[in-house]
């Protein structure tokens, strides 16, 4: 069957490739993509862009010891990534506190579910100023942000995974005499596992968005500040230098969990 | 499932709103918080009245609009294009997707003063920004449609001798365009959030920024005003795409 997609596949390829060794590999021929990519930027970079505003990657990486080195970038960098992780925390606790009842009970979920689902619909970057008016401008509204991101994919997927179970399961358990602390604990968390790590992927990337636009909004001495500053004197290798430490903190925590993910879930793919 | 038990639900549903908005009302009104944290209910209403009958609004939802539809044409025309090159081809897909699905991991917002740096602070920077974010979802979604299409159909309709265009139109669209038309509503919808986000921290008009500029003046009951105005654009927005997306038949669930 794949061999029949395969070869239909390439009869209406657009773009045949040639090389035998990019043909077998599509890994190889995306890495050198990758590649191309950053050796164009570095001959644009020396060529016919303004270094006031774009600067070649080769400038970026040895502006990176004197951007990393300056203890306010340190301390900037530190501090993001604890409200990132302190949001995080809370938004996962609190979201499968909440989860969790709903998710259980029938009446409540459909009490509760549609009013959660409203709250979710608003743009929440427009009451951003409503966050910093309540929790300041430390530390506190930019948690408080990245948690009311987060927070809402894990309560939908915790209530997803709790009703995936099947009801077969929970009666069994009952039967056995399974209390409901212990049904819980033996049934429901273990067979939410996907959905839970679904939401949790979603929720890392909601918490960052948060601490980020919150960070980038307003911040005295956070990321948001440096970058508000190298972007005003116009210094590009060190905004890139900063937005690379960002991007590289993004996909770290993305494939944290992702990799926990796995851990958590590997009875799930023997059993099949 | 049965009625009763709805009309429960949503009795409760109707009771929490109507508690929320009476708790609001009655808080401001005891003077326990500052009406500069929470403006009185009454106040944020007669504001409401006074904005929407202000040109200030229409200028700002004008700029805001603008960057949005711009920002979505832009990014439709160029990820319904590379999603149905790069989806056409199996190979294509298997070198493409991945790339552009983990560009789309990493979140954009980091690159928020690049785009501000290049762009500036005008409305040039909030289309830009605006499509970089609307265009993952349509091209990923236009590559994951394109692909998924039975390559049987192809096969058949091939050797029943349609020519490209044909098969474009009789075959890979129809198939296709469920899944399309959600990547277009998801890019649509955080293609808005990201305008407004953008104005919020570097603008000079449009809807963010004078939410920003009203915060800022401490002028909160207006501003709740504007959040109120800008949640119902949102739900109208949320409202269209549904109907648009039923209308081309109940897409399967995908992101």
């Amino acid at each position: 069957m794949s061999e029949a997609i395969a070869t239909a596949g390439a009869r209406t390829s657009a773009v045949p490739a040639r090389h035998p060794v990019f043909r077998r590999n599509p890994a190889a021929a995306r890495l050198g993509i990758v590649v191309l990519a950053f050796v164009l930027w570095e001959l644009a970079g020396h060529t016919i862009l303004d270094p006031n505003f774009l600067s070649p990657p080769s400038a970026i990486i040895a502006a990176m010891p004197r951007v990393l080195g300056d203890p306010g970038v340190q301390r900037a960098l530190e501090a993001s990534f604890i409200e990132l992780i302190v949001a995080f925390v809370l938004a996962v606790v609190a979201g499968v506190a909440i989860g969790l009842p709903i998710g259980l009970s029938g009446f409540t979920r459909r009490a509760t579910l549609p009013l959660i689902l409203l709250l979710y619909s608003i743009p929440q970057v427009t009451i951003l100023p409503l966050f910093v008016l309540y929790f300041g401008i430390g530390a506190g509204s930019k948690i408080a942000f990245g948690v009311s991101h987060g927070i809402f994919p894990i309560i939908l997927n915790v209530v997803a995974g709790v009703q995936s179970v099947e009801a077969a399961h929970l009666i069994a358990a009952r039967s056995m005499g399974a209390t409901r602390l212990q049904t819980i604990h033996r049934v429901v968390l273990p067979h939410m596992t996907p959905s839970l790590f679904t939401g949790l992927r979603l929720a890392m990337s909601g918490t960052l968005l948060g601490v980020l636009l919150a960070e980038l909004y307003v911040s005295t001495g956070g990321i948001g500040y440096y970058t508000r500053i190298f972007a005003d004197s116009f210094d590009p290798p060190a905004t890139f230098t900063l937005v690379t430490m960002l991007a590289l903190m993004a996909v770290a925590l993305n494939e944290t969990v992702r990799l926990a993910e796995r851990r958590a879930s590997f009875w799930r793919t023997h059993q099949r | 499932m049965n009625a009763r038990f709805d009309w429960h639900a949503r009795a409760i549903q109707i009771g929490f709103v109507v508690a929320l908005i009476a708790l609001w009302y009655y808080v401001g009104r005891s003077g326990l918080v500052s009406a500069i944290f929470l403006p009185q209910l009454p106040h944020v209403a007669g504001k409401f009245i006074q904005i929407v009958q202000s040109s200030t609004l229409y200028a700002n939802l004008a700029v805001t609009l603008f960057e949005l539809v711009v920002a979505v044409a832009i990014a439709s025309s160029f990820g319904l294009t590379i999603g149905y090159l790069v989806g056409r081809s199996r190979y294509a897909s298997l070198v493409f997707e991945p790339l552009l699905a983990g560009l789309f991991a990493i979140p954009l917002v980091v690159f928020l003063p690049l785009f501000i740096l290049f762009f500036g602070i005008g409305v040039e920077s909030k289309i830009a920004f605006g499509a970089a974010y609307a265009f993952f979802p349509i091209v990923l979604n236009t590559i994951g449609g394109i692909s998924q299409v039975d390559p049987r159909f192809v096969t058949v309709a091939r050797s029943m001798g349609a020519n490209e265009h044909q098969l474009f139109r009789r075959v890979l669209l129809p198939a296709a365009l469920p899944v399309i038309v959600t990547g277009l509503r998801i890019g649509c919808t955080i293609g808005f959030l990201a305008i407004l986000g953008s104005e919020m921290i570097a603008g000079l008009r449009g809807l963010g920024s004078r939410i920003v500029t009203l915060a800022e003046g401490m002028n909160t009951a207006e501003m709740f005003a504007y959040i109120v105005f800008v949640i119902i654009l949102a739900m109208i927005l949320n409202v269209t795409l549904s109907n648009m997306q039923r209308r081309f038949g109940e897409a399967p669930r995908s992101a």
